[in-house]
């Protein structure tokens, strides 16, 4: 089959699946950047890291339980994600305790600081402790996933893509629900907005911002174990790039702001998968930043941002 | 039922308490006067445990109050509401209102919901509404009605008047008196002198940390003292 013979929509469509594919796995890391930013006003640098750590616990959680008990693909793929969660999530709380709560008082330049070098150091931590090849993700358990496809209209969608963009919109649902409408979201932004206060009407200001690292690490580590599938491959500095990626789809969107997090990561996603395609994928980070630029220069404080004044 | 024995505090090498003594009795409302920077805030901040205490010892109900530990005073039932309302500007007036009992059941807000807007109708009104949208009058009603969820035993309240209209302060100052004839003693620290003396049962004029004059609300009303310094005359 020649070139000419796949239709251009149906070739736009893809790209563009591939684009909210990607879209879906920032806004789940993005979503990490900006509850922390909006909870400590601080930006965790590390969180790129967290979620690489998510991805290499998956793959030898998997390895192992398929030592232990042989390959049980979909049962070893679940506990595998919750291996992930449970092993970023501690990565997260431990960063936050040993990391940031004592500089919390401190310049803002000295979380900064300290986040930069966690962020760092977990690389090449991992580099010397675990491994300094690429790791392949085990093909047996995500080839099911790759191969088989859905066909919608003009695009075929692999199940695994399905499954990325579904897990988001749930994900994204349940954390919209726990932040809104729960008595545990009314403390996360009541502590957002005013720490002082919020001790002052009992709510245990340290435990609910360690819960926000907490939780933000878990959706980081999901995403994690969903680009391993996907890209197939992982590595102690993939988490360099995606978290990357992830602050600037934060930023985009309005830091702080949850659903312009999802926002920002969905534009960015799209927009890198056209430059490839038009382009090729040396100027994919190129549209990146200049996204970026483009919109802090026309608009400082995000697509969805709050006005500087609105903030108390 | 709360005692300041000598209390000293302060913030890093300013020593604002100095040797403080004062008391609030069950059923009392008692006012707490002084110049600006004279320590009232401080007063109230340390009782609240935020300012560490130096010296000195605060007990409440004949047993050593908690010390710097916030939570833990307010589980004891001493609730403060800061000078500046500190409203959840993004929270709406409804959020705002259970974030002040998020550590107690949730079964118990039904009753205080209530409660609470049978003192303000306003908020109830308004429950959908943003907090930091109210106005200045609202969100010091706001303010009292997120401490009374919190099933205070003891209300701290911090400057209610401050940069009110005249006609919202007899309001506020009217729903005190409701409040504190339920049976919540209250430890008001005030600018509006007059008005704080009219309502309170007894009062202290603090000066740079250190008691200066205690009476009544009348006595002190009276006073040539306080009527030079604090009501102008």
């Amino acid at each position: 089959m020649t070139a000419d013979a796949v239709p251009v929509t149906s070739t736009i469509t893809a790209i563009l699946t591939d684009g909210v594919v990607k879209g879906a796995v920032y806004a789940l890391v993005a979503l990490g950047y900006t509850m922390v930013y909006g909870v400590l006003g601080m930006i965790n640098f590390a969180h790129g890291e967290v979620f690489m750590i998510g991805m290499f616990a998956c793959v030898y959680g998997i390895g192992a339980m398929s030592t232990a008990w042989g390959d049980h693909v979909a049962l070893n793929l679940m506990l595998g994600v919750v291996i992930a969660m449970i092993f970023s999530a501690a990565y997260g709380y431990a960063n936050e305790r040993i990391a940031y709560r004592r500089l919390r008082r401190a310049h803002v330049l000295a979380p900064l600081t300290s986040a930069i070098g966690v962020s760092t150091f977990l690389q090449y931590f991992i580099f010397l402790t675990v491994s300094k090849q690429n790791v392949d993700f085990p093909r047996y358990y995500s080839d099911w996933l790759t191969n088989g496809h859905v066909r919608f209209a003009t695009v075929d969608v692999t199940y695994l893509q399905l499954a990325i963009i579904g897990t988001t919109l749930v994900l994204m649902a349940a954390l919209f629900y726990f932040i809104n409408a729960t008595r545990m979201g009314i403390a996360l932004r009541a502590v957002a907005q005013d720490q002082l206060m919020a001790g002052l009407v009992g709510i245990p200001v340290n435990k609910v911002i360690a819960f926000t690292f907490v939780l933000g690490s878990a959706l980081a580590a999901v995403a994690g174990v969903m680009v391993a599938m996907y890209n197939d491959v992982l590595g102690f500095d993939a988490g360099y790039r995606v978290g990357l990626k992830a602050f600037t789809a934060a930023i985009l969107g309005g830091i702080g702001n949850v659903p312009g997090a999802v926002l920002g990561a969905v534009i960015l996603g799209v927009s890198e998968a056209l430059t490839t395609y038009w382009y090729g994928s040396g100027w994919s980070d190129v549209t990146t930043f200049v996204v970026l630029m483009l919109v802090l220069l026309l608009r400082p404080r995000g697509l969805l941002g709050e006005r500087v004044a609105d903030k108390v | 039922m709360l005692k300041l024995d000598r209390v000293y505090a302060g913030y890093g090498a300013i020593e604002v308490l100095k040797d403080l003594t004062l008391e609030v009795k069950a059923g009392e409302i008692v006012a707490l006067l002084g110049a600006n920077g004279a320590g009232k805030s401080t007063t109230l901040l340390t009782i609240a445990g935020v300012v560490p205490v130096r010296g000195g010892a605060i007990t409440w109900r004949e047993a050593p109050l908690p010390e710097g530990r916030p939570d833990a005073v307010l589980r004891a039932g001493l609730c403060l509401c800061p000078e500046g309302r500190h409203i959840f500007p993004r929270l709406t007036v409804l959020e705002n209102l259970l974030s002040g009992s998020l550590r107690l059941p949730a079964g118990r807000n039904g009753p205080k919901l209530e409660e609470v807007f049978a003192y303000f109708p306003l908020l109830a009104e308004r429950r959908a509404q943003l907090g930091g949208t109210l106005s200045g009058g609202e969100q010091q009603m706001l303010a009292i009605g997120r401490a009374l969820m919190g099933e205070p035993q003891l209300l701290m309240l911090d400057e209610p008047s401050l940069g009110l209209a005249p006609q919202i302060v007899a309001k506020i100052f009217e729903i005190i008196r409701a409040i504190n004839a339920k049976g919540v003693p209250i430890l008001l620290v005030e600018q509006n002198a007059q008005q704080a003396l009219r309502i309170a049962h007894r009062g202290y004029v603090i000066v740079t940390g250190q008691n200066s004059l205690t009476g009544t609300g009348a006595e002190l009303l009276a006073s040539d003292e306080v009527r030079q310094a604090y009501l102008g005359e």
